[in-house]
């Protein structure tokens, strides 16, 4: 009988397998959907028999009301008077319940309120958990907002919806099921004639409920591309700016904020009738009931009483209705969003540690409770690299991205450990990839990446990352003090060791002629700091969390000439018998270098120290040709003189 | 956050008027619209008090004498049905407009907030932008709006259920006053439960929403750094501190939850004790024959109908607490208002622009002020730059330089006027930035910023932003930005996708769509800070060659670093922590300065001492230079 409810909550999806319905694919049953949720977080279902025995005692005070007045009415208020003692009993043991009621329901409400944060809670963990388990590129595939609304809003709108809707509905529920119950007690033909009423309705919700699960998608949909505009123009605000395009990022931005709109009303409408719809046929029931009723008592087989408590029992059976009408947006949407955060923990965790073990979600469910923190300290599978330094092999490594090109193709590279090595090449050449391959960032197309001779999908994430350490060009930095931020490569390091990093670097003055030295806070993604001053914090950073193979990728690109050749200086006395990997535009790097790898349209084109390659036609020889006019004397001339540099452009 | 200020004032005003001050600014927004809910908020309400006394009538005239006497009177029988059904009619129809225009009113206030909100966003000054992080703005134009104006959902349907208590309260005294007692204290302590419970959840809510944009600004900062996590493999600590957030929110919603799992069924039983109480009464009477059955049956059926209406009260008044911190951080934003003087002077003369710095001073602002007060007399910092003046003539090529932080990134900015100078004064042939219409600025000059910046669009959006331009001139600078061969490249050409941020292209092609974008639109003044940062020599010597091309075309000031770069130009600016300490030609400032000649040779004197020489492949290389 649940199954007349027109809430998308009614009955499962015959259609859905839950294990043949993966993320993406087609929206998920309700029933897939809640043994998914409790297949991820165990504790769901704790207390549930407390739960239900409470919920039971709670609906049954529900119809308490019909009952007395049907008591009342046939046996207190006869023809021949009223019976004053028995409607006062009658009424008494109904307070008694309908109290005893009030306290079950305020328990029932704690411990599902209880329940229901504390699994939202542990889903969110979770899925903020798996958000960072999954590969660089699988992140970037979704809009930063969006991930960041499936741990935010999509949880918010869940928990919203259980404590304003959720309870009322379960009650609701139970109190129409038990209603129902009782209207065949009082009089089974009156109530297979209003069943008769609600089957048809029951078919006319199913579809409508079809297009509604439809149009909340595009409604959550419209949610993502709004905050996306928005995120634009908030984080683009410089350039909105600079170039005056204000109104056409407004009429963007309105275009997005009117679609969302759109799509909240279109839903609406489906709500609105198909709840007119079936106010409308509880209107025809009760009608029926009326004559039926009238009937069957000028028959004799049904007493007034009874016939008016139906009558009362038949609002009871349709009050959880409009109920859900009001509700039926948040559930709706929760609903919508319980699937993303579900979709999201489908997405497979794609550049895998070894140490969390063969597959996935079946594997990662059965970790221990609620922290949905998958164990990645102890013993598990996966290798740890060996202790020293680590050399690193690429074999006939191939990469595209998703729906791309090539973009490296047959990279052999042996990189011995303790080797100082410089990746040059010219801008869209493949660098940044290389590298990224080379620290796991992403996996190869094709072929095997080595680092201390393991192939790198066997080795232990924590022995991987400690050990090697890319830095990025834009050197993140989180709204911390320098301190802190440096810290992050290894928490637990006090000031002392943070100074001494930079120390190391030789940029003590630098930190000295900061106002609040290393408390100074460097704003949301650093922006209190100049371009340059964050790659500095970026690099203290690599210095302190000391890897034994260290990548550079442009990391001191935006460092003023002197400093970056003092960090440079410093940077090879420090990483002395251990490994590095530097990528720079700007090849003092490379003339410093043990050897020079140069990187042509994804592939590996030449290899040598700068003194050979230099000497040889080539790639290298024209990049440093341009490079030795930009710093060397000639470029002095300035605009008078013939450029060098315009000269060789062919 | 909930300012301190607007605490106090809850205190004075209550959440329950600051509330209902709230939703009153929503229905003024459509008023029309919300009557229409309301009238059919009415319609459905005082149907299901007709259906009582219709109910109540079928029992004592229709029913009670059938079952007595053993036959009907089939036609009244019929009548009593055809108004049932007629009266479902109305309600059904009622049920529909309600929902159908109450949804559409709070869809439509909330989109309109949007658009404010978002256009404050466009509106406001940088130096605000800066202040604010995108976590919060992005929940000020989505969640908070949200919250302002989800309680105006169920308002109609409280406007609906009043008019019902107040029907139902004239039909209980026109059927007997006795009764009606009954509701006199049923309704007002259904009203106190309310308020008691508006009072008590307000903070537990406010505390709850202050949470969710920790929650949210902790998940946001960590997703954006997420390649730093991944690089440091801190994984495992981000999410504790992830959990830590995520469980302060799951207790305050379940302490939350506390309040509100006895509010429910409160507001559920306090109505069946009115029937109760009406039945011991109603019986009383009946003996008395005061009134009959019928009448009490219509009583009893009148407080089962309220029960559910009077609910509507409680969706409102739960959801109230959120709807005015809500709106408290709408109202934060939308009442910021911009210190930036608008002038309403043009740029007219063509050609290059004459630029002149007349000492200027910056300060960043410190931290966030108290919201809404937008002066540049908050920046109490220290002085990024100090009294820095520079003259450039027409089509004249400037460098500045200088060390990391040393404020050139910050001069950029006050040129392309996206922050206004503390002191001193930014002024474009002659007139000051300030003084010019909204829009001049950003015609004349154009910036390209260190950061390089792409929208989630096509390449030629993203060189065009808007401009109608032709995809020859789109091509035309693309070539000179030395990104023509890359794009050519590209699947689908111009009309290639960039991803968000431009994710899908390499650091230096990201840059050189940027540059292509200010060279597209010729401007008088171009502004380049550190603007080939991130391309390979060949790649940068062939854009400045286009650069010296085109040089008497635009006036340029740009930011560099290298010799290359700064050899290009009539005169260098040497800043240094945020003062000129040398200006003037490159070579005579390379003999004369020190500093400058340590901070510009640094790469030869390195690779000197490294025994290769940075130069020594170039042919026919001059003497080295002096170098002090
Ligand atoms: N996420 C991505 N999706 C699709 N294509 C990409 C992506 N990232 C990079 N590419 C493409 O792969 C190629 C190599 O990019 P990569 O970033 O490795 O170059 P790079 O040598 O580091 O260049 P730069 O010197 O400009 O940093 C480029 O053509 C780029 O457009
Ligand atoms: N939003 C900000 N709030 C406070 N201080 C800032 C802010 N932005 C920059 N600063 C400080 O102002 C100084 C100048 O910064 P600016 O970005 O102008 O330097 P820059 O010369 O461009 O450096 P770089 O060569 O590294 O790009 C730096 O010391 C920096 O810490
Ligand atoms: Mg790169
Ligand atoms: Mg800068």
């Amino acid at each position: 009988m649940t199954s007349q409810i027109p809430s998308p909550r009614a009955g499962s999806d015959p259609t859905a397998d839950p294990s043949a319905a993966p993320a993406g694919s087609r929206p998920m049953s309700l029933v897939a959907t809640v043994r998914r949720l409790r297949a991820l977080t165990p504790d769901l279902t704790r207390g549930l028999v407390g739960t239900v025995a409470l919920a039971l005692v709670a609906t049954a005070g529900k119809v308490v009301v019909p009952v007395v007045v049907q008591q009342i009415l046939d046996r207190g208020l006869t023809d021949d008077g009223v019976r004053l003692g028995l409607v006062g009993v009658a009424v008494g043991i109904a307070a008694v319940v309908i109290v005893v009621t009030a306290v079950a329901t305020y328990r029932m409400n704690l411990r599902l309120y209880r329940v229901s944060e504390g699994t939202l809670a542990a889903l969110r963990v979770r899925a903020f958990r798996h958000i960072h388990d999954l590969s660089m590129l699988s992140q970037s595939a979704q809009r930063r907002g969006s991930l960041t609304s499936r741990v935010t809003s999509d949880v918010d709108q869940m928990s919203q919806f259980l404590q304003f809707g959720g309870v009322m509905l379960l009650v609701s529920t139970g109190q129409m099921l038990l209603a129902g119950v009782l209207m065949f007690v009082y009089s089974w033909p009156l109530a297979l004639l209003v069943l008769g009423f609600y089957a048809p309705l029951l078919i006319v919700t199913r579809l409508a409920q079809r297009r509604l699960a439809v149009r909340y998608a595009q409604v959550r949909e419209r949610v993502g591309e709004l905050l996306g505009a928005v995120a634009e123009a908030v984080v683009g605000a410089a350039v909105v700016r600079a170039y005056g395009i204000g109104d056409r990022t407004a009429r963007r931005i309105d275009g997005s904020i009117d679609r969302y709109r759109g799509s909240q009303i279109s839903a609406q409408r489906v709500i609105a009738g198909v709840f007119a719809l079936s106010e409308f046929v509880a209107a025809l029931a009760s009608a029926s009931v009326v004559v039926a009723g009238v009937a069957l008592g000028v028959g004799g087989s049904l007493s007034t009483g009874r016939l008016i408590a139906f009558l009362f029992l038949l609002t009871l059976f349709v009050m959880p209705i409009q109920s859900m009408t009001e509700v039926l947006n948040d559930a709706a949407n929760a609903f919508a969003g319980l699937r993303r955060v579900l979709a999201v923990l489908d997405l497979p965790r794609d550049v895998r540690d070894p140490a969390l073990g063969a597959d996935d979600t079946a594997a990662a469910a059965g970790s221990p409770a609620g922290t949905g923190v998958p164990p990645t300290t102890g013993p598990g599978p996966g290798r740890d690299l060996p202790a020293g330094p680590l050399g690193a092999r690429f074999a006939d490594v191939g990469f595209a991205y998703p729906h791309g090109p090539p973009v490296l193709r047959d990279i052999d590279l042996e990189i011995a450990p303790g080797a100082r090595v410089a990746i040059v090449g010219e801008t869209g050449s493949g660098k940044t990839t290389l590298v990224k391959l080379l620290t796991r960032l992403m996996d190869p197309t094709a072929g095997t990446v080595f680092v201390g001779g393991v192939p790198l999908p066997e080795v232990r994430f924590a022995s991987l990352r400690a050990r090697a350490l890319l830095v990025p060009q834009d050197g993140f930095l989180f709204d911390l003090t320098i301190a802190d931020n440096v810290r992050y490569g290894r928490p637990g390091a006090g000031d002392a060791a943070v100074r001494a990093a930079f120390v190391a670097l030789g940029l003590a003055d630098w930190l000295d002629g900061l106002p609040a030295g290393l408390a100074t806070r460097v704003g949301e993604s650093g922006s209190r700091l100049s371009a340059g001053e964050r790659q500095l914090v970026a690099l203290a950073r690599a210095q302190l969390a000391d890897p034994e193979l260290l990548v550079l990728d442009e990391a001191t690109s935006a460092v003023d000439p002197e400093t970056e050749v003092r960090l440079a200086a410093a940077l090879a006395e420090l990483t002395r018998g251990r490994t590095s990997v530097t990528i720079a535009h700007r090849l003092s790097t490379a003339e410093t270098a043990q050897e020079v790898v140069v990187v042509d349209a994804g592939r590996i084109v030449q290899r040598g120290p700068h003194r050979d390659l230099v000497a040889v036609p080539g790639v290298y020889q024209r990049l440093h040709q341009s490079w030795a006019a930009g710093v060397g004397t000639t470029a002095d001339t300035g605009r008078a003189a013939a450029p060098a540099e315009g000269r060789m452009k062919a | 956050m909930v300012p301190s200020a607007t605490r106090t004032d809850v205190r004075e005003t209550g959440v329950l008027g600051l509330g209902f001050a709230t939703l009153w600014r929503g229905i003024r927004e459509q008023p029309r619209l919300f009557a229409v809910a309301a009238v059919g908020a009415c319609l459905y309400t005082l149907t299901g008090v007709a259906s009582s006394i219709v109910l109540g009538e079928a029992t004592e005239r229709v029913m009670l004498p059938a079952v007595r006497d053993g036959h009907a009177d089939w036609s009244a029988v019929a009548v009593v049905a055809a108004v049932i059904v007629g009266i479902g009619a109305l309600r059904a129809l009622g049920m529909f407009v309600r929902r159908l225009a109450g949804g559409t009113v709070v869809f439509r206030v909330q989109a309109r907030y949007r658009h404010r909100v978002t256009r404050q966003y466009l509106r406001l000054p940088l130096s605000w932008h800066q202040r604010h992080s995108t976590g919060t703005l992005l929940s000020n134009a989505n969640a908070d709006v949200e919250a302002a104006w989800n309680p105006l959902m169920p308002l109609p349907f409280a406007v609906g259920a009043l008019a019902m208590l107040v029907t139902a309260l004239a039909l209980l005294f026109a059927t007997d006053p006795v009764l009606a007692l009954i509701g006199l204290v049923v309704f007002p302590t259904f009203g106190a439960v309310n308020i008691w419970y508006g009072r008590r959840v307000w903070p537990l809510f406010a505390g709850v929403q202050r949470l969710r944009g920790e929650v949210s600004a902790v998940a946001h900062e960590s997703f954006d750094g997420a390649l730093v996590v991944k690089a440091l493999g801190r994984e495992e600590e981000e999410t504790a501190r992830f959990q830590a957030r995520a469980e302060e929110l799951r207790d305050a919603m379940i302490r939350a939850g506390r309040l509100r799992g006895l509010f429910d069924p409160l507001m559920e039983s306090l109505p069946n004790l009115g029937i109760l109480l009406v039945l011991i009464v109603g019986a009383v009477r009946i003996r008395s024959g005061a009134i009959d059955v019928g009448q009490l049956v219509r009583v009893a059926y009148l407080f089962t109908l309220l029960a559910f209406p009077l609910r509507a009260f409680g969706w409102v008044f739960g959801d109230l607490p959120r709807a005015v911190v809500g709106y408290q951080r709408v109202e934060a934003v939308l009442d910021a208002r911009s210190d930036e003087p608008r002038g309403a002077g043009t740029l007219t003369a063509p050609g290059p622009a004459a630029l002149r710095l007349a000492a200027v001073t910056y300060a960043y602002p410190t931290d966030s002020p108290p919201d809404g007060a937008d002066s540049a007399a908050a920046s109490g910092s220290r002085p990024v730059l100090s009294a820095v003046s520079v003259e450039v003539a027409p089509g004249s090529i400037v460098a500045i330089t200088g060390r990391t932080g040393a404020g050139k990134s910050t001069l950029a900015g006050l040129l392309a006027r996206l922050v206004d100078p503390s002191a001193g004064a930014v002024l474009l042939d002659g007139v000051d930035l300030r003084e010019l219409a909204p829009g001049e600025v950003s015609r004349a000059v154009s910036l390209v910023p260190q950061q390089a910046f792409l929208f989630d669009d096509t390449i030629r959006a993203n060189v065009t932003l808007g401009l109608d331009a032709s995809s020859e001139a789109v091509w035309a600078a693309l070539r000179r930005a030395q990104a023509d061969r890359f794009v050519a490249a590209l699947p689908a050409g111009l009309d290639t996708h960039v991803g968000e941020r431009g994710t899908s292209l390499s650091g230096g092609q990201r840059q050189r769509v940027c540059l292509a974008r200010a060279l597209l639109r010729a401007p008088r003044l171009l502004v380049l800070d550190d603007a080939t940062a991130s391309v390979d020599p060949r790649v940068e010597a062939a854009i400045l060659a286009g650069l010296r091309e085109n040089a008497g075309a635009s006036t340029v000031v740009v930011v560099a670093q290298r010799r290359s770069t700064i050899a290009l130009a009539d005169e260098v600016v040497h800043l240094d922590a945020g003062r000129v300490i040398g200006r003037g030609r490159h070579v005579d400032l390379l003999a004369s300065s020190p500093r400058y000649a340590a901070l510009l040779t640094a790469y030869e004197q390195a690779a000197r001492a490294a025994g290769t020489d940075a130069g020594a492949d170039a042919d026919a290389r001059p003497a080295a230079e002096a170098v002090s």
